[in-house]
């Protein structure tokens, strides 16, 4: 069949919450799996990279990395090569949404399993890959059920399996359920949790990309990314880049949380500003609260202002800003919390999610939550405010193993440098208190 | 395998091996299913024992010590019994901010427990849970594995009504 008409909505235009999601049959009515027939009829695997490169996508699990260039260090065969004997190369879908404050894949394997599966079979296509897995948190029960549905129709009906259109190439997809733990997301942590190991990460280098998953090629991609696939192989890289209003390409599943009047999930411009999110789509703070400060996109990126709000939400411009975007779903902290409640929550998260193997991570990450209570308890000092300084410090990048505990430094140190006079306060009220 | 792993891998359901089994196709080394292997006994036993955690290990070709180490690795296999109804509050950045604590208490009050504690009927286990990803829905809990959203002080104690036949119940 023709393609559709190219939309504005790439990630949701076949997601109605009013309706079940899209069948195959029905799928395929709008569209869906042109994007293998046409990596597997039409063009070579490098084709089908150089247009990933040109698309200037970019890794929606938070990292923000160019997906193209990611992808480009996968081994490749010739084509004889392949067919006389394929080199065993995997690729994952990062299923495993569990930074605090994002819920946007959950809206694509809810509304619209085909489409992930399809950018797996799609980006399958392009790195010859023999087998894909869906990594997916274990609470995420609904939309296992609507991957596992997908996948069976896909291979009933040959999308997947042996000999897929004829091409001479094989590929199949599972769906892998985990069990708890944050760091399963962290991508080489969740090569061990795959392999049925305690997901401590592994060291860098060698990358996934050359010795991932059974020591073989492996691409680990969150689902947002892969989402993006199947559209940008239709339709080319500079409709993708039209699709934005900055530099960072396409659309971006944003989500607002916390007192608002409409939280949720939207897929808008790339670069579309924090305050449209907030005050346009998520209607505004809830009537008698003003925002206070805002976590630009998940528990692990540093704070923002309200005179942040202007900045268009991309990896650049919140980048330049000292945060990250993250994964773009922003919590909104307003001005009744008590903020250093709020810190102490996410620092308690970070600390109980640590996977124990290097130490300044797990010993350090429960000592900033242990030292955050004394300070809400009244019993700080001006030496706690300065051990968490120094916390901010020996527990950031190049310091731990992996990106964890740096991660949970970004509230902790934008909190120290934006409020830190809340700090102070709780310490001098100690004092006056205690004279 | 021995007669002594026969008898031990017989701890388990002919179901329990079948489903184990048939996720462990998807893999090259099935020890890749460990995680999942775990999860479908405790969907039928509530809970991994110890003679679980040993029948599995053999069937999954995996050293009980390192399937231990998995097990408790992993937040959402339990190594320890608990009641026929698990309630998992959400108590993410922006259910905190949406009042969790206050259904915590609510709930505490109730059931008569506090977090990591089962009712003395064996009816209730009550246990906090990071964020599930439905912010836009706060403040949420998970009850038997089935999400409940948008939950207030009153709404959060339907929960507490007995509900032993959804996944996750014991058998």
């Amino acid at each position: 069949m023709s393609l559709p008409e190219p939309t504005q909505r790439p990630l949701t235009q076949h997601i109605d919450p009013s309706r079940e999601a899209y069948n195959l049959v029905e799928y395929e009515a709008h569209g869906g799996y042109e994007s293998v027939r046409k990596m597997l009829t039409e063009l070579s695997p490098s084709a089908g990279l150089d247009l990933l490169k040109a698309s200037d996508l970019r890794g929606r699990g938070g990292a923000g990395f160019p997906t193209g260039m990611k992808w480009s260090f996968v081994p490749m065969q010739s084509e004889a090569e392949r067919l006389a004997k394929p080199m065993q190369k995997y690729i994952v879908a990062n299923a495993d949404e569990m930074e605090p404050g994002t819920f946007k894949d959950r809206v694509i394997m809810e509304g619209c399993p085909h489409l992930l599966v399809e950018g797996m079979i799609t980006g399958a296509a392009i790195l010859q890959a023999t087998t894909g897995y869906i990594f997916i948190r274990g609470e995420y029960i609904e939309a296992t059920e609507k991957l596992n549905n997908a996948i069976a129709e896909c291979r009933e009906k040959g999308w997947l399996g042996k000999n897929i259109l004829g091409s001479g190439w094989d590929f199949d997809l599972h769906v892998h359920t985990s069990a708890g733990r944050y760091i399963c997301g962290e991508e080489t942590a969740l090569l061990n949790s795959l392999e049925g190991k305690r997901a401590t990460p592994r060291a860098k280098p060698p990358f996934p990309q050359v010795s991932g998953l059974w020591g073989k090629p492996t691409i680990v991609n969150n689902v947002e990314t892969l989402a993006n696939i199947p559209n940008i192989i239709n339709y080319g890289a500079e409709w993708f880049k039209s699709l934005s209003l900055t530099e960072d390409a396409g659309t971006k599943l944003y989500g607002v949380s916390g007192r608002v009047k409409n939280a949720g999930c939207w897929e808008l411009p790339m670069g579309t500003s924090a305050r449209e999110l907030l005050e346009v789509h998520a209607g505004g703070m809830s009537d008698g609260y003003q925002l206070k400060t805002f976590l630009p996109g998940g528990g692990s990126t540093p704070l923002l202002l309200p005179e942040h709000l202007d900045t268009p939400m991309d990896y650049t411009h919140i980048g330049k800003l000292g945060s990250r975007m993250g994964t773009g779903t922003m919590i909104m902290i307003d001005d009744q919390v008590d903020f250093l409640g709020a810190l102490k929550n996410l620092e308690h998260f970070f600390a109980q999610e640590s996977c124990g193997f290097c130490t300044p991570c797990r010993d350090g990450l429960p000592w900033v939550e242990k030292t955050l209570d004394k300070i809400i308890r009244g019993d700080g000092t001006s030496a706690d405010i300065e051990w968490l300084d120094r916390a901010t410090v020996n527990l950031n990048m190049g310091l731990t193993f992996c990106a964890h505990a740096p991660g949970a430094m970004g509230p902790l140190e934008s909190a120290l440098k934006y409020f830190r006079a809340e700090f102070e306060t709780r310490i001098n009220l100690h004092n006056s208190e205690s004279v | 395998m021995t007669q002594n792993d026969t008898q031990l891998v017989a701890q388990l359901t002919e179901q329990e091996i079948q489903e184990i089994l048939s996720l462990a196709s998807h893999y090259d080394y099935p020890q890749a299913a460990s995680i999942e292997a775990l999860k479908v006994v405790q969907q039928y036993r509530g809970w991994v024992s110890d003679e679980s955690l040993r029948a599995i290990a053999k069937l999954i070709e995996m050293s009980a010590e390192e399937l231990d180490s998995v097990a408790t690795f992993y937040s959402l296999i339990f190594r320890s019994p608990v009641g026929e109804n698990v309630i998992m509050l959400c108590d993410g950045i922006t259910c905190w901010m949406h009042g969790c604590d206050q259904l915590k208490t609510r709930l505490s009050e109730t059931l008569g427990i506090d977090y990591g504690e089962t009712t003395a009927d064996n009816q209730f286990t009550l246990i906090p849970v990071t964020c599930q990803g439905a912010c836009d829905r706060a403040p949420v809990a998970l009850k038997n594995m089935q999400l409940h959203t948008e939950l207030n002080e009153t709404s959060v104690l339907a929960l507490t009504k007995s509900d032993a036949q959804q996944p996750g119940g014991s058998q």
